[in-house]
């Protein structure tokens, strides 16, 4: 049975802010994306990224995180933007509309070139 | 010099003995609480004298008719000094005799002179700063009292909403900015009935939240007590008549639900009518009477009808038809009636009302009043397990069993229903992007199952079946739990969770549905099954 283990890193890069999120996104990561984004928030971005590339589950709960995460951004007025989505998820991050309010990149460093 | 009677009414003087104490006694008379307040009456000739001769009075060379200026002599002032800024009199400086007891000197009138000039700005920045202090005080007030109206008006609202079998009722409270007295309520009635009702007080604010908690305790006590919607309502008029301001009044629609039959009896208060939605017909179930506390001695229509199976009554409060667009056109009647008919069914009809609601609107709407609406709707219950199953046999004749498990119902649990779920189909080799979404939908039905239908009691199992034909591969997930309804399938709304309008959750149905091909759900007296069917598609077995 797969764990259900969350962690997240944060880096910065110019204006941008990187969240590297790893594991599964379920109710289980709440508090360390809150404390991520918090950490993330210290560089006062213009541009938080989230990388999914070492993401293997998310749930409705996981969306209704990322949904938070946005909310919080868009109130400082930060944009927001991820990569490293499977085929999948980018299909559920369409269906669910996220990808209306959040760039989505191929990788790393076409999100970082805009 | 402007008529701007705060300003000139309460000028400050000194008394003659307080101007004569020593040093140690003066820091006392320029403490706030021995400084006396001097109105000067608005046809006072000394406002004329003041305007026409700027500079110093002295007042005993002053032969006039004034009462300020006589008072101010009986004090023992010798010299009236105008503060003047922008042609604004906003202070007077009242000098007593001279400690050396010698009369002012001309250099004394022109320091004094000087003084003047020099201290009325800064006196009239200090009044400014004084009254936007005063302002701010003045706003926190409002926005404390907006917040207490707001806490007693969520505090009487019921904390959940009824659940039974064959029923599905649904909410959406929507207050204003500017708290307005919509409330509803759901009371609890012998023999399987349920008394629902939805009210609106008029006026904002605490007053509103006031009427509104004597109403909703004077309306539950009396239909815990008269039944009879009719009877509820014209007692609830008689005691608010007496008790409620005048001018103040209280709309109301009163029904009692008989759950076994779906017959309604309801009466109405002056407000909006219910809608009641079968197929693609709306009907307005109408009933008069006056809004409660306006006349005494009222009477109210009782009537009756029945909801049935399939069919969804709604009500509402009027912050839904009179919402204006930008172009200041109501919602309106006609408008929410037709949206009531031309629902479909899928999203709910809430969320049919108020995305349409949202669209005539427009973004920049800021809402004028609270936004209620209710909707109670039937649906076919199986009578029981046995009918469930007999219906999965008939519908999958022919159907060979995959696999049939139980998982105990623990907190993350719902990962390893799916993998499970996964191995067992994999011989069927569906397309990968299938594949997927059938983990997706497997992994939420069975969170669900284990959540809100076991409440994760791990006694409590989900049972999972899996059945494969031809055609398509059918899983059912079962919890046990009980005769609540599981919510309809709606769109989320991103834009309004955003807002902090809405949960941020609520995504598990949606998803569920939007990854299959297929969704019913199955209720009984004691469980609840979803039934996801996916379809082999180009790489099918």
């Amino acid at each position: 049975m797969t764990a259900d283990k969350f962690s997240a890193t944060v880096r910065n890069s110019d204006d941008n802010a990187i969240i590297d999120l790893f594991g599964s996104m379920n109710a289980l990561a709440d508090d360390v994306l809150s404390k991520a984004f918090e950490e993330a928030a210290r560089f006062n971005p213009n541009t938080i990224l989230l990388n999914f590339s070492a993401v293997d589950y998310i749930n409705s709960t996981g969306i209704a995180l990322i949904v938070e995460l946005l909310a919080k951004a868009r109130k400082n007025q930060w944009e927001v933007g991820v990569f490293g989505l499977s085929d999948h998820y980018l299909q559920i991050f369409r269906l669910t509309r996220l990808s209306d309010f959040m760039e989505i990149y191929q990788n790393e460093s076409s999100a970082l070139l805009t | 010099m402007s008529n701007k009677p705060s300003f000139w009414k309460r000028i400050f003087k000194r008394s003659q003995d307080q101007s004569n104490q020593d040093s140690s006694s003066n820091l006392e008379m320029t403490s706030e609480s021995e400084i006396k307040p001097l109105d000067i009456p608005s046809d006072d000739p000394l406002l004329t004298l003041i305007t026409t001769s700027p500079g110093l009075i002295e007042v005993n060379k002053h032969n006039i008719d004034s009462p300020t200026l006589d008072r101010l002599r009986a004090d023992g002032v010798k010299l009236v000094l105008p503060l003047v800024s922008q042609g604004d009199l906003i202070g007077l400086l009242n000098l007593g005799s001279r400690m050396s007891e010698q009369e002012y000197s001309s250099d004394d009138f022109h320091l004094l002179n000087n003084l003047a000039t020099q201290a009325s700005p800064a006196l009239r920045v200090a009044q400014l700063a004084r009254q936007q202090q005063l302002e701010a005080q003045e706003r926190e007030r409002i926005i404390y009292e907006l917040q207490v109206a707001r806490l007693i008006q969520e505090t009487l609202l019921p904390k959940e909403i009824p659940s039974s079998s064959g029923w599905l009722l649904d909410v959406h409270w929507q207050p204003a900015r500017e708290v307005g007295g919509d409330f509803y309520d759901f009371i609890h009635l012998p023999e399987n009935r349920l008394g629902i009702l939805v009210a609106d007080v008029t006026d904002k604010g605490i007053p509103a939240a006031m009427v509104m908690a004597t109403s909703r305790s004077l309306l539950r006590e009396a239909a815990e007590r008269l039944i009879e919607p009719g009877k509820v309502l014209a007692y609830a008029n008689d005691v608010l008549h007496s008790e409620i301001p005048p001018k103040m009044f209280v709309t109301c629609l009163y029904l009692v639900l008989n759950l076994e039959s779906g017959e309604i009896l309801f009466s109405n208060a002056g407000h909006n009518p219910p809608y009641l939605h079968s197929k693609d017909q709306v009907s307005e179930l109408i009933a008069t009477g006056m809004p409660l506390g306006l006349m005494p001695e009222m009477d109210y229509d009782q009537n009756r009808a029945t909801i049935q199976p399939g069919e969804t009554l709604m009500l509402s409060s009027d912050g839904l038809v009179e919402a204006h667009n930008p172009a200041y056109e109501m919602f309106g009647f006609p408008r929410v009636q037709e949206l009531v008919r031309n629902y479909e069914g899928g999203d709910g009809l809430i969320a049919h009302l108020m995305q349409n609601l949202r669209t005539f609107v427009g973004e920049a709407y800021e809402q004028e009043d609270d936004i209620t609406i209710l909707t109670i709707e039937r649906f076919e219950v199986l009578d029981s397990a046995v009918d469930t199953y007999k219906s999965v046999i008939e519908k999958f004749e022919g159907a060979q069993v995959l696999g049939e498990f139980a998982i105990a119902s623990e907190p993350g649990s719902e990962r390893r229903v799916a993998e499970q779920v996964l191995e067992v189909i994999a011989p069927l080799n569906l397309p990968e992007e299938r594949y997927e979404r059938l983990g997706t939908a497997v992994a939420e039905a069975a969170m669900n199952a284990m959540e809100h239908g076991n409440s994760f009691d791990p006694k409590k199992n989900v049972e999972i079946n899996v059945l494969a034909d031809e055609h398509q591969v059918t899983i059912s997930i079962t919890d046990q739990g009980g005769s609540s309804n599981i919510p309809k399938t709606t769109q989320p709304d991103l834009e309004a969770k955003l807002d902090g309008e809405q949960p941020t959750r609520g995504w598990g149905m949606f998803l569920i549905k939007n990854m299959v091909d297929e969704m019913n759900i199955i209720q009984t007296e004691d469980r609840h099954t979803i039934e996801l069917l996916m379809h082999y598609g180009d790489g099918g077995v």
